[in-house]
């Protein structure tokens, strides 16, 4: 008994803390732990610094210490004058910026797109920011608004009708097109070897298209009166205003809950109202600027942001498509999806540029930033319908069934259900190809734009600022626009992915 | 008390070529406990997913509140809203909390207000003893708080029929009981149920009746004593040795 006591330690009095005997913690317990704990990583380390050494002494050296930050014109930053071999000319991008930024968007316009930058950071910036209020108008306002705004804006012009006009005028296209076709075909019915059928063919389409005529006869009627008033724009707005707010009205309930829907459509155009009122468009708005003249980070941001908007819902109704059960449906998403991703960007560029107007008909003319616009959404539509496509495979089947044993429709299963989860799922993936979008648009330079990049490359010519440093200076100044933007891009994403997956954290 | 409040009647289904369900006919009255039991592959699942279209089947009738079923499956939409579902697998949805699981069906199918329908939802989730966790996400809870989370939720559309496929295979046998005892006190409460289960205890305790399925056809139906003490059927017999061992 006694040995085991005598052989058992308690402690009396409790120990105080000692410094580890080998320093494990700061500077040197890192040096030891990590960076030159065995042989290998001895050497890599080694390696490590002086790839830096290299890359980084360099960089500083050229973007600040040996930089050149005033002057006037090319002769500041010459060799001979500043007595050092010149870096950066800095003053080289100050003299450029304005260009840089707005390409040769007329100087006396510029407030324009200060203007529409700046509310595009308005609406963007609260947006972003998960705890601000009232996310749904915001995002009503960015995503529908905003882009109607921002384009009389930069682009100017005024509007000669509203809702009505445009309704009766999209419906004439319509049936001038269906009458069109009747008489190709009538036309071929005279010298082909199937004359017969043709003429019936052709005969029947001219029919319809002029039973749709005589259908849509009183809206164009009434608009061709409207335009004979003087007021045609306001008068088309109140029918318009009136026949949408009813519409609203009766659709979300009429006199039992139709009330609030009809508020907000009251609301609605009351805003638009006083949009076309400040911006003058019921007489002719904002001097026009032809987007032949817009340039630099603006082309950039429009190209881009345009694309990012339109190609995520692009891609997730491809995704859908292409799981539908609906052959016709399917075959159209895939046979879509696989002709975009199998052309390249440059491809589709040249082809929206140079080859559409040839085939479009001789006074149809689409706008060369607009052409190249709708052929990067859809190139870059397609590749996020392969994104979405991967996030809708990983939900498992029993969610879609649980949703439907309750009674939600197909299309609230989809939207409540299992988008938002797919989305969450591939928020890398998303991000990864905006952000090669973003990069991307640079490609618009070869077809005639000048973006960002396409401006800078402009200004080396100027000879008042030819240097042996121009160039690097430009591409070190785009470079650093281009990673702050991918960059912002790559961190927000991962704030969104870590909160919206609050739920997979136990 | 005895209008049959389910059904079906020349039931068939097949799986290509396949014949799932043959020729069943079974009628539930309003109130009634039916457990079905049966070998794996049998078709029971596949039977009680007919009843709320989950599957689609090419011959036959399913009648549920009056409303009629037939194989183009017409009437979808009107039966789902009778009918609640609980899942071996429970099927709740990650990304919502709790108390949003159990809200979304009653906003968007019933266009209830949200506060009213998160009233309702907080009722029924005190019932099955998790009022607490409303704001938990399914993911931070164990299997059988989610399946008593699942059966709340089918429960706020207030169905006239409840169906459960297996809603304790997945559990840890700790579990069970408590998943058990919500169905035991929503049987009390006089709800109509359709129970897939092997958990015997549960059948007699509860079930007016117990079908017993093999490929794909009903092959006895009858009270729980009357199944337990005197099975009819070699079939029913051979498994009722197994699983009672
Ligand atoms: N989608 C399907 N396609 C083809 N066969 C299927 C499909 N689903 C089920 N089956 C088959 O139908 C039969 C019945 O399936 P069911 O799931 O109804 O059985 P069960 O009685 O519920 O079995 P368990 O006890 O294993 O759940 C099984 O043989 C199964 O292989
Ligand atoms: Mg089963």
């Amino acid at each position: 008994m006694t040995d085991i006591t005598s052989s058992t330690f308690v402690r009396r009095n409790l120990l105080t803390e000692r410094p580890a005997p080998v320093k494990t913690t700061g500077f040197v317990g890192l040096m030891r732990t990590r960076l030159f704990n065995s042989p290998t990583n001895i050497l890599l380390t080694i390696v490590g610094a002086l790839l830096l050494w290299f890359t980084i002494i360099p960089s500083v050296r050229f973007l600040l210490v040996d930089a050149v930050w005033a002057g006037t014109d090319r002769t500041a930053c010459l060799t001979e004058n500043a007595g050092f071999v010149v870096g950066a000319c800095w003053p080289y991008i100050q003299a450029k910026l304005p260009q840089l930024i707005y390409g040769f968007y007329p100087e006396a316009e510029r407030w324009r797109v200060n203007l529409t930058l700046f509310l595009a950071a308005a609406l963007l910036v609260p947006l972003l920011v998960p705890r601000l209020p009232s996310k749904g108008l915001n995002a009503g306002l960015f995503f529908f608004a905003f882009p109607v705004v921002a384009f009389f804006l930069l682009h100017g012009g005024g509007i000669s009708g509203f809702g009505l006009s445009w309704t009766a005028g999209i419906l004439q296209l319509f049936d001038d097109s269906i009458i069109g076709a009747g008489q190709v075909l009538l036309n071929l019915s005279k010298t082909s070897a199937m004359a017969p059928l043709l003429w019936v063919i052709g005969n029947l389409v001219v029919l319809v298209g002029t039973a749709i005529y005589w259908l849509i006869f009183p809206l164009t009627s009434l608009r061709d009166q409207l335009q004979g008033t003087g007021q045609s724009v306001w008068a088309d707005f109140a029918i318009t205003a009136v026949i949408v707010s009813l519409i609203a009205f009766v659709l979300g309930g009429g006199v039992r809950t139709g009330w609030r829907a009809l508020a907000s459509s009251f609301a609605t155009f009351v805003a638009i109202a006083i949009v076309i009122k400040l911006m003058g468009l019921d007489h002719g708005g904002l001097p026009i600027v032809q987007t032949g003249l817009w340039g630099g980070l603006l082309v950039t941001l429009v190209v881009s942001v345009t694309g990012i908007v339109t190609s995520l819902p692009i891609g997730i109704a491809l995704a859908l498509g292409r799981r539908s059960t609906i052959p016709l449906i399917r075959i159209f998403s895939i046979a879509f999806i696989e002709f975009w991703r199998g052309v390249p960007l440059i491809t589709v560029l040249f082809f929206a540029t140079y080859m559409l107007p040839l085939f479009l008909p001789g006074n149809f003319t689409v706008d060369g930033l607009v052409r190249a616009l709708v052929g990067i959404a859809l190139f870059t539509g397609a590749y996020q319908a392969e994104n979405v496509r991967g996030g809708l495979a990983a939900i498992p089947r029993g969610q879609g069934e649980a949703a439907a044993a309750l009674g939600l429709s197909w299309w609230k299963t989809t939207s409540l259900i299992v988008l938002p989860q797919a989305l969450r799922h591939v928020i890398p993936n998303l991000v990864n190809s905006f952000i090669s979008l973003f990069k991307d648009t640079s490609l618009v330079s070869i077809v005639a734009l000048f973006d960002l990049l396409g401006s800078l490359r402009a200004s080396f010519s100027d000879p008042k600022w030819s240097t042996p440093s121009t160039a690097f200076t430009g591409f070190a100044f785009a470079g650093i626009i281009y990673f702050l933007f991918c960059f912002g891009m790559s961190r927000y994403s991962l704030f969104v992915e870590h909160r919206l997956n609050a739920h997979r954290r136990t | 008390m005895s209008d049959p409040i389910v059904k079906i009647s020349g039931l068939n289904k097949w799986y290509g070529e396949f014949h799932v369900l043959r020729d069943i006919d079974l009628e539930v009255k309003k109130g009634e406990r039916i457990v079905i039991c049966g070998p794996s592959g049998s078709g029971k699942s596949t039977l009680i997913r007919c009843i709320n279209a989950l599957e689609e089947f090419q011959e036959g009738e399913i009648v549920v509140d009056g409303i009629e079923l037939g194989p183009n499956l017409k009437h979808v939409d009107a039966v789902r809203r009778e009918v609640g579902m609980v899942f071996q697998s429970f099927n709740l949805f990650p990304h919502l909390t709790v108390l949003d699981n159990c809200t979304l069906a009653p906003i968007w199918v019933r266009n209830i207000p949200k506060r009213d329908a998160e009233a309702t939802a907080m009722k029924f989730l005190e019932r099955v003893k998790i009022p607490h966790q409303a704001n938990k996400f399914p993911g931070q809870m164990s299997g059988g708080q989610q399946q008593r989370v699942a059966i709340a939720r089918a429960l706020t559309m207030n169905p006239k029929v409840m169906l459960f496929d297996e809603p304790t295979s997945a559990l840890d046998p700790e579990m069970v009981k408590e998943v058990l005892d919500t169905m035991v006190d929503l049987a009390e409460e006089g709800m109509t149920m359709l129970v897939v289960t092997h958990e015997m205890g549960f059948a007699r305790e509860v079930a007016n009746r117990v079908v017993f399925m093999d490929a794909g056809q009903i092959i006895e139906a009858n009270t729980p004593n009357e199944f337990f003490a005197a099975p009819q059927h070699a079939r029913t017999k051979l498994f009722l040795s197994q699983i009672l061992r």
